[in-house]
């Protein structure tokens, strides 16, 4: 037997008794003191993330740079048509040529108020690996995309559709060494989330 | 939380930490809730010594590490933090039990129909385009990952933390070979460049000090040596790793978790680095153990919810990352291992241990695990779920490690999908016993104390006895070398009056009637 057949067959030999049935589950409700929209950024700013809300007719990337106290980047890639970036992601052959990008500008398919998520896939990237080379990043959400809970999130078709879907929770992480917590541990340093309506 | 550390002079005057947009120091992912930082150099105790296949010697590694008083208390801190962290991320969720109980029985219907979801999740994978292999063991799962690496000219492998691949000895196999391996997550980093195991599922590295950091970048990176600053000791490895992913072949992570509906995976980690090995070369190679496997994308809504908060005290992993298709250009494969679990599903006792989500909660409530360092257990997997689990690997070898608990239980209490794992504890103590795997001396007490636990009469007048014997006995009757327990600590001192005599004289009536065992009718009315 080949091992596919071996394992397989093993596992049928093995089964557990009992009856076990798969039970229902239930649509839990996430508390939204505030609103959802505030729930999200308090969660997000406990996850090390920014949230900002700029006025209406603000340059965006001015904004962003201010509020992070940056200097004017030398290498922007944008995926959407709100923020003008200075690197094609179209024209990108290898993801390592991402390696230098300072900025990186992308808009979620929805927010998550419980938890501060933003959810991206391959189609608002364009190259995955930009996500995680730029130094920073910077996400475009839309207040009305915000949902509840995780739970609501999971509800979304990119699940079932897309090559790669990831919650962003807040910058690249690590607290290895005697719990001391930095940002930036492999991919970016920091994460700000824009509230922006889509453009109709 | 404040002020209410263990061991109150690890307390730091400085925060280390970054805050948040109001100030307040952060505290997610692995951060610890407090500063904390260690002051004395001390060297790193190392881990129990393995021989073979010989008993490992929990104890004697166990016992060089609370010699190292320094080490011995940042982990205890550390991760006595975790499990409050994740206490206060419990209370917040009003459904917490009931997510649990979900949890335990979606992986106990999984488990019991697993053959069928193992050929959903592969029909699914393989209509995505995804390459399918099966590997019945550790060696099986190398020579696959290894053919295919082969096959593609690679030369270097970036990956991120896979306690599976440690479990199949992936990183020792490759060592043979000329394709170089390098893990991108800080923790798992670190003990590959300081040829040691991972410590802990969740905190590879969590055992060591900063100074201990600095020694083995300053070998390995060439950074300073005498730095103590964490952020520096971060930059360095961020710095030194970046290339080597940059021009790496090949990519491999483990799963978290494998969804039959969509025979996609789900890899959670804080660093992003699954995201950049999986993401850069073009090649992907996923590791993943057969019992991963759960139902539909709906359940990751309960699964996720309880996974980080369990193992960190944080809400969500900072990256939660689903894979579903190669991206366009590349390929992906999925290698589907047993090494052992099917035979696990079959043992009445001990099958259900096969629903971990390897979160790490047990390791960091356990006081045996808190107090010993995970390398002590001289295993793969270490703490309460390492107790259970390593025997399935080697009876013989492994066969010390369920007497290193105090069965108080307190692990089975914070398993997010409700493992009995004390019970499985004390299980295993039988059938190591009846296998003959333990020690004489093991035997006998545990013959004697089941004599004593199965008479309740008997039971209660040892406890008088013991109890006015710790008082009286000098310690160097207490403190023998048939007591295992006493040799790092103290004795407690034994209360002034048994339960059942402090019941009989404050809610007992005087009717006069002796109190079965006890110390006959109380003096005093209740």
């Amino acid at each position: 037997m080949n091992p596919r057949d071996t394992i397989l067959a093993s596992v049928r030999r093995n089964r557990p008794f009992g009856q076990h049935p798969l039970p229902p589950v239930p649509r839990f409700p996430v508390s939204e003191d505030g609103g959802r929209v505030a729930r999200f950024a308090r969660s997000l700013e406990l996850m090390g993330g920014k949230v900002l809300e700029p006025e209406p007719d603000a340059d965006l990337l001015t904004t962003f740079l201010e509020a992070n106290d940056l200097p004017t980047p030398q290498v922007i890639c944008s995926a959407v048509p709100e923020i003008t970036g200075n690197r094609d992601l179209a024209t990108v052959s290898h993801p390592a040529n991402l390696a230098d990008v300072d900025v990186a500008a992308v808009r979620a398919v929805v927010g998550v108020a419980e938890t501060g998520s933003v959810l991206l896939t391959e189609a608002q990237l364009q190259v995955n690996v930009v996500a995680y080379l730029a130094q920073h990043l910077l996400v475009l959400l839309d207040p009305a995309d915000i949902v509840a809970s995780i739970q609501e999130a999971y509800d979304r078709p990119e699940f079932h559709q897309s090559q790669y879907v990831v919650f962003h929770t807040g910058p690249s992480a690590t607290a290895d060494i005697e719990g001391v917590l930095v940002h930036g541990a492999q991919g970016v340093r920091s994460l700000t989330v824009i509230l922006l309506p889509r453009r109709t | 939380m404040k002020d209410s550390l263990i061991h109150p002079d690890l307390r730091s005057p400085r925060n280390e930490a970054p805050v948040g947009p109001d100030g307040t120091r952060l505290q997610h992912a692995e951060g610890t809730s407090q500063p904390l930082r260690t002051r004395s150099a001390e060297p790193q105790p190392r881990g129990a010594k393995v021989d073979g296949d010989k008993p490992i010697d929990q104890r004697e590694a166990a016992a060089r590490f609370i010699a190292a008083p320094e080490h011995a208390r940042m982990h205890d801190e550390r991760l006595w933090d975790l499990r409050r962290k994740r206490d206060a991320e419990m209370q917040a969720i009003p459904e917490w039990e009931e997510l649990r109980e979900l949890a335990s029985q979606i992986k106990a219907h999984t488990l019991a129909h697993l053959d069928q979801y193992l050929e959903e999740f592969e029909a699914n994978a393989k209509a995505n385009g995804v390459h399918v292999h099966w590997a019945q063991d550790g060696t099986a799962h190398n020579q696959i990952v290894h053919d295919i690496l082969r096959q593609h000219g690679a030369k270097r492998l970036i990956k991120s933390k896979s306690m599976l691949t440690e479990e199949c000895g992936f990183r020792h196999y490759m060592a043979g070979t000329d394709i170089e391996v390098v893990e991108t997550d800080l923790g798992e980093r670190i003990q590959q460049l300081d040829n040691e195991a991972p410590s802990h599922v969740v905190v590879p590295a969590v055992h060591k000090l900063r100074r201990d950091v600095a020694e083995v970048f300053a070998r390995t990176l060439g950074s300073d040596p005498d730095s103590e600053d964490v952020p520096y000791l971060a930059r360095q490895q961020r710095e030194a790793t970046r290339p080597l992913i940059l021009t790496a072949d090949a990519g491999l992570t483990g799963a978290n978790f494998a969804v039959a509906e969509t025979g996609s995976f789900v890899v959670c980690t804080n660093e992003g680095n699954a995201d950049l090995s999986a993401n850069v070369p073009a090649l992907h190679i996923a590791s993943i153990g057969i019992e991963k496997l759960i139902p539909r994308i709906e359940h990751l809504g309960v699964f996720i919810r309880l996974l980080s908060r369990s193992a960190l005290g944080s809400p969500i992993t900072q990256y939660t990352s689903h894979f579903r298709r190669p991206r366009n250009g590349g390929e992906m494969h999925i290698v589907l291992v047993d090494n052992g679990r099917s035979a696990r599903l079959g043992m009445e006792s001990f099958w259900t241990s096969l629903k971990c989500i390897r979160c790490g909660a047990c390791m960091n409530t356990c006081p045996v695990y808190r107090r010993s360092g995970g390398l002590s257990y001289g295993a793969t997997y270490s703490g309460p779920i390492g107790l259970i689990l390593d025997p399935t690997f080697d009876k013989r070898k492994y066969s010390t490690l369920p007497f290193a608990s105090t069965l108080n239980g307190s692990c089975s209490d914070v398993c997010p999908v409700k493992i009995n794992i004390h019970e499985q504890i004390f299980a295993w103590r039988k059938v190591l016993a009846e296998a003959h795997e333990i020690p004489l001396a093991k035997r006998q007490m545990m013959k004697a104390a089941g004599a004593v636990l199965s008479r309740p009469a008997l039971y209660r007048a040892a406890i008088e006895t013991a109890d006015s014997a710790l008082r009286y006995l000098p310690k160097f009757m207490v403190h023998n070398r048939w007591n295992a327990w006493t040799e790092g600590r103290e004795m407690p001192p034994a209360p002034q009056e048994t339960f059942h005599a402090w019941y009989a004289r404050t809610h007992l009536k005087p009717t006069g009637d002796k109190v079965p065992g006890g110390k006959g009718a109380p003096d005093e009315p209740a």
